[in-house]
């Protein structure tokens, strides 16, 4: 068996079983931390493919961004697992037959190459190929429509975000930084000069 | 490559002796195994001679920030332990391994050893792709600047994780403020790389620092007004404030700010709290270098009639440490809704700004940076 073949099965099974301990773990932070492992066995599958941007992007926006929103909402809800659970007899049926016609396809399509590790369609490149750049000059010229309807459709779900969160007036009262940030000492402190005084008419208070 | 470098490096005499090892190597695995093995254990070797110093480097950071901030402050910083206090990192690090590390009753306890281990992994691991010159790399990956952006995302784990594992609610707020800080900083970090990566036309980090090498002042012998941080200065100063908040470091400590609000690791004692502190320094060691990278030429030297060397590349992390131990010791820290302000409402609007006009000014007659 060959080093590469090897690493691949490695990371195939890990994948495998961080994605099987997601659906199956009882605590659903546990459950997300799975999650993250089998995008980092991904990433790896995908530098095999010699995929390296494709592979860093996926840790730098599932692993770095995403996930860590999951977990800050799976971590602020509450959630109720036994209610998640209740109808679970109840759905299997029709889940089954859903999981078992999918492996159905995929094995159909697979299976032909399923026995070894097949090199990347795209050959064997030598190490100064930049995938960054071969990705971004396809980006920008062949596909550039769907690219910037992509970032069109982010735009609107930024500004639907934010007019979610920003109705009605600002019930807080918050003292602008900008105007903190201009403040002088003179707007807030009077210095007055006076002549010392002496201290003998006042009586002996304790020593401060 | 390795036996390249054993040959440089080895007396005359054991030559020979070098040449049997590897022929006997050879003839026990196979020639094919054998080589696959011998850059198996390079790599290894490699990545140890980067960590090994680097800790040490990293131990060394707290006894400098030490004796800086008492010498702004007109103190004398640690003496006792050692000549010069020069023991004292070490008298730290054994003081902490003796001490108990407290678990809570109701913590998890696997997430909670785990969280360190996710603060402190990923400012080790982006060693991996950083150069010290053009061939003193341990991996000249072509996507570095990626890889590195990648790496240090993960970081923001450890505190989330530290914060929830504790199961304690000041523990866990600590952790959504630092966690909120540090992904929103990420973004102005990102976009100001963005311009970098624009201007270099290379996500490659020696490629990025070679490309400082050259321009009009580069041509009159002053190397260092070529390099990114004049032509880039709002990105420059964007980057490096961007760091402090994604070290958590001082005037974005708010984690530390024990008297005021608390911090994620709250619950944290013993070496599993000094593995958070760890983590603090190197990431703060691997932004230094980061910095001096990207916008202070790495290893370039400033002027034209001295050589580049490894050395310029030490004393810029250097001169950049002493810059976070001065914030440290002079800055007030920001309030929290200040530190969140600065980061989405100033930081992301210039990067913006400055991204459109170097575009702008690439694409114009006059680019400086062919």
């Amino acid at each position: 068996m060959e080093f590469k073949t090897l690493v691949f099965f490695f990371l195939a099974a890990i994948l495998v079983f961080a994605s099987l301990r997601v659906v199956t773990l009882r605590n659903p932070v546990h459950a997300a931390l799975n999650l993250v492992l089998a995008f980092f066995s991904a990433s790896g599958l995908w530098v095999l493919l010699q995929a390296e941007f494709l592979a860093i992007a996926l840790i730098l926006v599932y692993v770095g961004a995403v996930m860590v929103l999951f977990l800050f909402v799976v971590m602020l809800l509450d959630i109720n697992l036994d209610r998640l659970r209740e109808g679970f007899w109840s759905y299997l049926p029709l889940g089954a037959i859903v999981a078992l016609l999918i492996v159905a396809e995929m094995s159909l399509v697979l299976y032909a190459r399923f026995s070894s590790v097949q090199e990347s369609v795209a050959g064997q490149a030598d190490a100064s190929f930049s995938n960054a750049k071969a990705v971004g000059r396809l980006l920008f010229t062949d596909y550039v429509y769907p690219f910037e309807l992509a970032s069109v459709v982010l735009l609107v779900g930024v500004v639907a975000a934010v007019a979610l969160t920003l109705r009605g007036k600002r019930k807080s009262k918050a003292v602008s930084p900008s105007e903190q940030v201009f403040v002088k000492a003179a707007d807030r402190v009077r210095i007055v000069k006076m002549a010392a005084e002496s201290s003998q008419d006042e009586p002996a208070g304790p020593a401060v | 490559m390795m036996v390249e470098t054993l040959q440089q490096l080895l007396p005359g005499f054991l030559l020979p002796y070098l040449d049997q090892a590897l022929q006997l190597g050879a003839g026990y695995f196979g020639p094919v195994v054998w080589q696959n093995l011998l850059t198996g254990v390079w790599a290894v070797i490699k990545v140890m001679l980067v960590i090994a110093p680097l800790l040490l480097v990293v131990a060394y950071t707290t006894y400098a920030e030490r004796k800086v901030i008492g010498a702004i402050q007109v103190r004398i910083g640690p003496n006792r332990v050692g000549p010069l206090g020069l023991i004292q990192p070490l008298a730290d690090g054994l003081k902490v391994m003796l001490k108990e590390v407290v678990i809570p009753a109701k913590a998890d306890r696997a997430v909670f050893l785990l969280a360190p281990v996710f603060a402190f992994a990923p400012a080790l691991v982006a060693w991996a792709v950083i150069p010290f010159n053009e061939f003193l790399i341990v991996a000249n990956v072509n996507a570095g600047l990626l890889f590195v952006m990648a790496v240090t995302s993960i970081s923001v784990y450890g505190i989330i994780l530290a914060g929830w594992a504790s199961n304690s609610k000041y523990a866990f707020l600590g952790a959504m403020r630092s966690a909120a800080q540090m992904i929103s900083y990420e973004v102005a970090m990102g976009l100001s790389l963005v311009v970098v990566m624009m201007i270099s036309s290379s996500l490659n980090l020696v490629d990025i620092v070679k490309s400082q090498d050259q321009g009009l002042f580069a041509g009159m012998g002053l190397k260092f007004l070529s390099w990114n941080w004049l032509s880039l200065w709002p990105m420059f100063v964007v980057y490096l404030v961007s760091i402090f908040a994604e070290c958590n470091r001082a005037p974005f400590d708010l984690a530390e700010g024990e008297s005021e609000i608390v911090g994620y690791h709250v619950e944290y004692s013993g070496m599993a709290f000094a593995v958070f502190q760890l983590a603090e320094y190197s990431a703060m060691l691997l932004g230094s270098t980061l910095v001096a990278l990207l916008f202070l030429g790495g290893w370039l030297s400033p002027v034209g009639f001295l050589p580049d060397s490894i050395l310029w590349l030490f004393g810029k992390i250097f001169a950049l440490l002493v810059v976070f131990f001065w914030a440290r010791s002079t800055f007030p820290r920001y309030r929290y809704d200040q530190v969140m302000r600065l980061g989405w409402k100033v930081f992301i609007p210039v990067c913006l700004t400055w991204l459109t006009v170097v575009g702008v000014w690439m694409m114009s007659p006059w680019n400086i940076w062919k």
